[in-house]
């Protein structure tokens, strides 16, 4: 028996001509938090949507606890604890904070026929969460709009865990933050994780995901580099991985050349 | 579950960087989509208790003549309102209400149908419309702009054309007689609490005909039809499960649906909810008229949506309330009566009107900035 939760095996995916995935394979172990990393259009948001059932796979199985698993919506995801949170978020920003935490799982009071979304109970429970990772919201019928970027990932990922999930797909949830916010962003995913979640955290900035990830998988044009356990690869390796890891390097270079000879 | 991750907690404070906003009491009031239709609909009333306040406007007939018209309006707009947070427009109300005036008219004059049946099929037919309207927006992802625009045109020719084929006219009248005793019609056509309007006129406290009888008989039944579709569907958007599926269908249908809002379904519900209330419109006016006319509501989707964006509602959807689509039809009724009473002529009104929407859209705008801006 494998100790792993989620196994993608050899998956492609193709839309028309364009091969967005090609043969990728990436498995992931409870409480692991694995770095799916690659430059823009790598195809690591199409790989995770096979996962939560947006795209179906053209080739390849994924394995879910053993099973071998086929979506057909993301409400099939989320019911086996696959939550994605997106790059817009899923959130709602006209609406408000506890309208957004419950958006299509509201609970419920009342007699049959006359049942009511209980704006109370979901009040105090977006309130608490929203507390347990220091975010203080003393109104909870505050729009969501008003809140800052790190605020509204941290409410993302805190109503995925809420309601159960088991596996945390992020995509990207640090790309638009500042770097103070990313790092909060960053420490509240490692306790989630060191809770039992596994965590596929895509991004393309291995400055975010070196210090938190205990794996690395990288792709480059549809295709797996390969996965790599954190002792084996260091970060300027990983970096050189990544499309574009090289040009960097050389900017790098050039910029410091540029200094030395400004300093003069 | 809620024990497992109830000790994910990184202290970490967002409000050292973040500069904490002071939430004032203004700011929370401004957060109420109506707030800008009911400081409108006070206006409007101190304006013509000033200019009005001696003519008959506000006898109780006066009261209810622009209660009616108001009433009439708000059905269709309360539900084009819900349709706006929804995220959608339908423009084919107006051509609604005709058609399902004739599908009342035609069977119960033509056929031989029952009053009953001939409303239950015009419901009926209603349904149809919505449903149909909402799975082409649902499904091709056209704007439904674009498919009520078309769904206009096909519903007003439709209408004219079956009509004249069946009657060889574009009226039909004879409806009245039909009412007495039908079991479904009372709904539509009925006066209510004319005992308090009896009462009143015999201690003479309103104006009375020469047969002593009280000018204002009894609060229409659009007036009942309004105020109660106005509190339900508060409640619904407020209280309800489905109200915030609205919210979020309206706000963000990606977000929506990736969380598991089932926003097509929600989508061609409140399409058919613009249908069935233009039939409620219509049936209350054919009842009350006695006879069904092709051209019955013409223009009105575009007064309904006007209606709707005076009380708040944004036209990216997502944001508004039912109330505040009540409170701008009550604007626009009344100073469509009220005008009456005035100096002012008529023709004015649809300057009113549009001035009105231009003021509520820009202010609707700058709320929307507020409440969306990012630290
Ligand atoms: N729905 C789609 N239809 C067609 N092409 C798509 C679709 N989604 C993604 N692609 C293409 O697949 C490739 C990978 O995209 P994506 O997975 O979004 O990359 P990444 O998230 O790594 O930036 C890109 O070339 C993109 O244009
Ligand atoms: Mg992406």
């Amino acid at each position: 028996m494998s100790d792993y939760l989620v196994q993608f095996n050899n998956i492609s995916k193709f839309f028309g001509k364009v091969i967005a995935l090609k043969d990728v394979t990436m498995k992931l172990k409870k409480g692991e938090i694995m770095c799916l990393l690659g430059d823009n259009g790598a195809g690591k948001s199409t790989l995770i949507k096979t996962l939560a059932g947006v795209h179906r796979p053209d080739e390849g199985e994924i394995i879910v606890e053993e099973k071998k698993t086929i979506f057909d919506s993301p409400k099939d995801a989320l019911d086996m604890g696959i939550a994605t949170v997106y790059q817009d978020l899923a959130l709602v920003s006209l609406m408000s904070v506890t309208r957004n935490f419950f958006m299509g799982r509201e609970p419920m009071k009342g007699p049959p026929f006359f049942r009511t979304f209980d704006i109370e109970k979901a009040n105090k429970i977006a309130a608490e969460r929203m507390g347990q990772i220091g975010i203080d919201v003393r109104d909870p019928s505050q729009a969501v709009g008003t809140m800052s970027g790190g605020e509204r990932q941290c409410l993302a990922i805190s109503r995925a865990i809420y309601f159960g999930a088991k596996v945390l797909v992020l995509d990207e949830p640090t790309s638009a933050l500042g770097v103070h916010q990313a790092s909060v962003v960053l420490k509240y995913i490692v306790k989630a994780a060191s809770q039992g979640l596994a965590v596929i955290l895509i991004t393309h900035n291995v400055h975010h995901a070196y210090p938190v990830g205990n794996s690395f998988t990288v792709l480059n044009r549809g295709k797996s580099l390969g996965t790599y356990a954190k002792k084996d690869i260091t970060r300027e390796k990983l970096l050189s991985m990544m499309a574009g890891g090289e040009e960097l390097n050389k900017l790098e270079v050039e910029l410091q050349e540029m200094n030395r000879s400004s300093a003069n | 579950m809620s024990t497992k991750s109830k000790s994910i907690e990184t202290k970490t404070d967002f409000n050292q960087d973040e500069r904490l906003k002071k939430v004032s009491k203004l700011r929370l009031l401004l957060n109420r989509p109506e707030l800008g239709a009911l400081g409108g609909a006070i206006l409007v009333f101190i304006f013509f208790g000033i200019v009005a306040g001696d003519t008959g406007m506000f006898s109780a007939y006066g009261v209810l003549n622009f209660l009616d018209v108001s009433a009439n309006l708000g059905i269709i707009a309360i539900a084009a309102a819900m349709l706006m947070i929804g995220g959608e427009f339908d423009l084919s109300i107006g051509s609604m209400i005709g058609f399902a005036g004739i599908c009342i008219a035609i069977p119960a004059i033509y056929w031989g149908w029952p009053l009953w049946m001939s409303i239950i099929f015009a419901f009926s037919m209603a349904v149809l419309v919505g449903y149909f309207n909402g799975i082409l927006v649902v499904k091709t992802g056209l704007p439904s702009f674009i498919v009520t625009l078309a769904m206009l045109f096909i519903l007003r020719g439709a209408t004219l054309a079956l009509t004249r084929l069946i009657t060889g006219r574009t009226q039909v009248p004879g409806l009245r007689v039909l009412i007495e005793g039908d079991p479904l019609a009372w709904i539509f056509a009925t006066d209510t609490f004319k005992w308090v309007f009896t009462w009143l006129g015999s201690m003479n406290l309103i104006a009375l005909r020469t047969d002593g009888t009280p000018l204002a008989t009894g609060i229409p039944p659009s007036v009942i039809w309004f105020i109660a579709l106005a509190i339900i569907t508060t409640w619904i958007l407020m209280k309800t499960r489905y109200g915030n599926w609205i919210f979020a269908s309206g706000g963000d249908k990606n977000g929506a649906n990736n969380v598991g809002v089932p926003v097509g379904r929600v989508k061609i519900s409140l399409f058919i909810g613009t249908a069935v209330a233009a039939t409620i419109f219509a049936t209350i006016q054919v009842l009350d008229a006695g006879s069904a006319d092709t051209m019955r509501g013409t223009l009105k989707e575009l007064e309904a949506i006007a209606a709707a964006v005076v009380g708040g509602c944004l036209l990216t959807g997502g944001y508004g309330s039912a109330i505040g689509a009540a409170f701008g039809a009550l604007i626009f009724g009344t100073v469509s009566m009220g005008i009456f009473y005035t100096d002012v002529d008529t023709d004015w009104f649809k300057v009113f009107l549009g001035a009105m929407m231009l003021i509520a859209v820009i202010f609707n705008n700058y709320i929307r900035r507020k409440v969306t801006e990012s630290k």
